[in-house]
């Protein structure tokens, strides 16, 4: 229970914050227009239609300005970087960003069907009053056009056309109604083409639709140019209450002059005028990274159709476990692809590792395949980097560190920082101890990393340090020509599979011995338990840390951080 | 942009303008609109619409994720064979479908919705995309004791008992000590 509050209750309490301001705007602006005196004529013809299409409306002004602001990654950069002082928790929720982008979109979207439904209600009603269907008053009402001494009420002015089709001409004749009609298409194409099927499979479809969004964007700005929300701004001298029924008499006496209406003039761009400058300087931004020369110090094709990368970058600092976003133009001019980065900041490089997983690594590989030796790879550009650094995992005495399939890329760069601090006593690194576990199917596509681990196991082993780390592989998909090879080759000194000299587990770890362990071999540390895998995984090691940590707080605890690499 | 396969996105706003249609021509019907039998119509159009696209078609490469409780639809649109095969039909019928709903405001956005699903759908079926139904994988997976190798059905074949018995003159070459001395034979 306390791992949750201390993992998700900013986050919670971030939405709830959110969810409030959004009911209080829809509840505010709903009674504005629903009580207001100066809309009594207006919902004389609407009734409560025009408060529901309103308070949707205020929302929509709000979540308009909000959607920009989590993908402004630079901009979280900056603001992360400035609250190094604060907790990591705080910075940490910087990392939701997209989450809370898609929480917003999703109330865009609501709020959109709510305010269109309850237009398409007005129109109705503005066209039926307009005809002279309903009572004498909206007939009255609905007759006022701009002349020397009045106003108009309906916006609908025209009625020549077919009167099932007015409605229909209305909305493609007026500024908002046209401008309404784009910008709900553009919403409902660029969330079409953000469903989870289309953006993990056809990430280009999704980014080029998305962009959408600055019609959209402009679309809002002019939608309320119109004026077509109308409210009387003569109440004193017209009080309806005295001159509703005296409709003979508006124009004619003194007590009842014609009323005046007038449009509230557009609000939303004094909401969105703001984001939107700050999105147009994060693309600015974006692109004089763009233009910034990366070189590259070396390139390998590994076997397994993976790319490692080393770059160069002036100005470039980076922390364990942080992404970059790469570009390269040969390939595609907009899109920028993000990779998590498998080099330790202690190295004067920064490194990538690529698998082949979809049009852009493939074309990139291939590429980089027909380049001869020695020669600097395609121009590449390079924006970040970002993400909240993990420096957590130096903090804990006894560290288990947990990295299933692809999860296992952050802690390269972890591990090898790790040994650089402890190689040169740094102080700020407090760990003596670390449990590595490494689950994946199989390590073809991860090779790399089990010569990492080489490495370490060769450099510890030099230094007399073998206890330092401990890792073990578990290889879930095993067969018999696995237990075949294995059986072959038991006796020999190192690992059939990896070469390691930690031999290879199979099938999935045994967690229940696995914290026992390190529990006996840590009687006395508190533990901090890193994963970089699926959610299952992750409710298993929470629910085991809870399991295992003691209550004396003399003796061993275990501490899950839910890391989101 | 070469791995696309335009159907999926098709699919995913033709279910989109299916629902669009629905709300457009329930709101028309509830508040009684003019020319509220196209909104009627809507309603139809809309239902009929997300049954279609509901199930998912199989993707080319890669795994394909099924709609929740998606299996039920998939047999029933499988059963109409090249009807809802064919991408060319589909976009052909969707525009068609769309075409009434345009003559009322509640439900053209609907229409131009399903318009545009149409010109996708017609996109995908040009380069010659196909819907294939997401079938429950039959059991195919080989049973792990395919590489183990299976007993022996028979035993091994020997010479008859009397060929193996020891002999006296030959003791060393025999297949096989007594456990319990027998006096004619052992030392």
């Amino acid at each position: 229970m306390g791992n949750m509050i201390i993992n998700h209750g900013l986050t919670a309490f971030i939405l709830v914050v959110w969810m409030s301001i959004n009911i209080f705007l829809f509840v505010w602006f709903y009674f504005f227009y629903d009580l207001g005196d100066q809309f009594y004529y207006t919902r004389h013809l609407l009734g409560s239609a025009l408060a529901w299409a309103r308070a949707p409306a205020a929302v929509l002004n709000f979540n308009t300005l909000l959607i920009l602001l989590p993908v402004c990654r630079n901009l979280l950069s900056l603001i992360r970087g400035s609250f190094m002082c604060c907790g990591r928790t705080m910075r940490k929720q910087l990392d939701k960003n997209i989450s809370f982008h898609k929480s917003v979109a999703y109330m865009i979207g609501l709020m959109t069907a709510v305010h269109t439904i309850a237009h398409l209600l007005n129109v109705e009603w503005y066209n039926n009053s307009r005809r002279g269907i309903y009572d004498p008053l909206s007939t009255a009402l609905s007759d006022l056009a701009d002349g020397s001494n009045t106003t108009y009420l309906n916006p609908i002015r025209n009625i020549d056309v077919n009167a099932q089709q007015n409605p229909t001409y209305f909305a493609l004749t007026s500024l908002a109604g046209i401008t309404g009609v784009i910008i709900t298409l553009c919403l409902i194409l660029i969330i079409t083409s953000s469903m989870e099927v289309i953006r993990r499979s056809y990430f280009e479809v999704f980014w080029y639709t998305h962009h959408l969004f600055v019609i959209f964007f402009i679309g809002l700005v002019i939608h309320g140019a119109g004026r077509i929300v109308r409210s009387q701004n003569n109440l004193v001298q017209h009080n309806y209450t005295l001159c509703k029924d005296r409709i003979e008499d508006w124009g004619k006496v003194a007590e009842c002059p014609y009323p005046q209406f007038a449009g509230g003039p557009p609000g939303t761009w004094m909401w969105v005028i703001g984001p939107m400058f700050l999105y147009l300087c994060e693309r600015i931004l974006r692109f004089i990274r763009y233009t910034q020369t990366v070189k590259y110090r070396k390139i390998v094709i590994r076997p397994s159709k993976v790319l490692e990368l080393q770059l160069v970058k002036a100005g470039f600092k980076m922390e364990v476990g942080q992404y970059v976003f790469l570009n390269c133009p040969a390939i595609s001019h907009l899109e920028w692809h993000p990779f998590t980065m498998t080099s330790a900041p202690e190295e004067e490089f920064f490194s990538v590792h690529m698998r082949s997983v979809g049009d852009w690594t493939q074309k990139l590989i291939s590429m980089v395949e027909e380049l001869p030796e020695g020669t600097q790879g395609p121009r590449m550009a390079v924006d970040g980097p970002f993400g909240t650094a993990s420096e957590d995992v130096f903090d804990y005495e006894v560290s288990m560190l947990v990295g299933a399939g692809i999860g296992v890329t952050p802690f390269a760069s972890i591990l090898k920082s790790i040994w650089y601090k402890f190689k040169d006593s740094d102080p700020k690194l407090r760990t003596r101890k670390i449990y590595f576990y490494w689950l994946c199917r199989e390590t073809h596509a991860f090779e790399w990393f089990a010569d990492l681990l080489q490495v370490l196991e060769k450099e510890m082993e030099e230094r007399g340090m073998g206890d330092f780390l401990t890792y073990k592989l578990y290889l879930t998909g095993w067969d018999q020509s696995h237990t075949d090879h294995v059986m072959v080759r038991f006796d020999e000194d190192t690992d059939v599979v990896t070469g390691l000299k930690q031999k290879t587990n199979y099938g999935r770890p045994n967690w229940e011995k696995e914290f026992e362990q390190v529990r006996k071999e840590n009687p006395s540390s508190t533990v901090g338990t890193f994963l970089c895998g699926p959610a299952v995984l992750a409710k298993v090691l929470e629910k085991k840390c809870a399991k295992y940590s003691d209550v004396d707080p003399r003796k061993t605890r275990f501490y899950f951080n839910k890391e989101n690499f | 942009m070469g791995k696309i396969e335009w159907a999926m996105w098709a699919n995913e706003q033709a279910l989109a303008a299916g629902l669009i249609l629905l709300t457009g021509g329930i709101v028309g019907v509830a508040g009684l609109f003019r020319g509220w039998e196209f909104a009627a119509y809507a309603i139809a159009a809309g239902v009929f619409v997300c049954l279609l696209e509901y199930p998912r078609g199989k993707k080319n490469k890669g795994t394909s994720v099924e709609r929740t409780g998606q299996y039920c639809f998939t047999v029933c649109v499988k059963a109409f064979g090249p009807l809802t095969r064919n991408y060319y039909v589909r976009a052909f019928i969707h525009a068609a479908i769309a075409v009434p709903a345009g003559f009322m405001l509640a439900t053209v956005l609907g229409c131009v919705c399903l318009g545009i699903a149409s010109l996708i759908y017609l996109g995908a079926a040009i380069r010659g995309e196909q819907w294939e139904p997401i079938m429950p994988r039959t059991e195919t997976r080989k049973a792990v004791g395919e590489s183990i190798k299976q007993p022996p059905q028979n035993p091994p074949p020997r010479p008859p008992a009397e060929m193996r018995r020891k002999r006296a003159e030959d003791l060393e070459g025999a297949a096989y000590d007594n456990p319990i001395k027998v006096s004619d034979y052992e030392e």
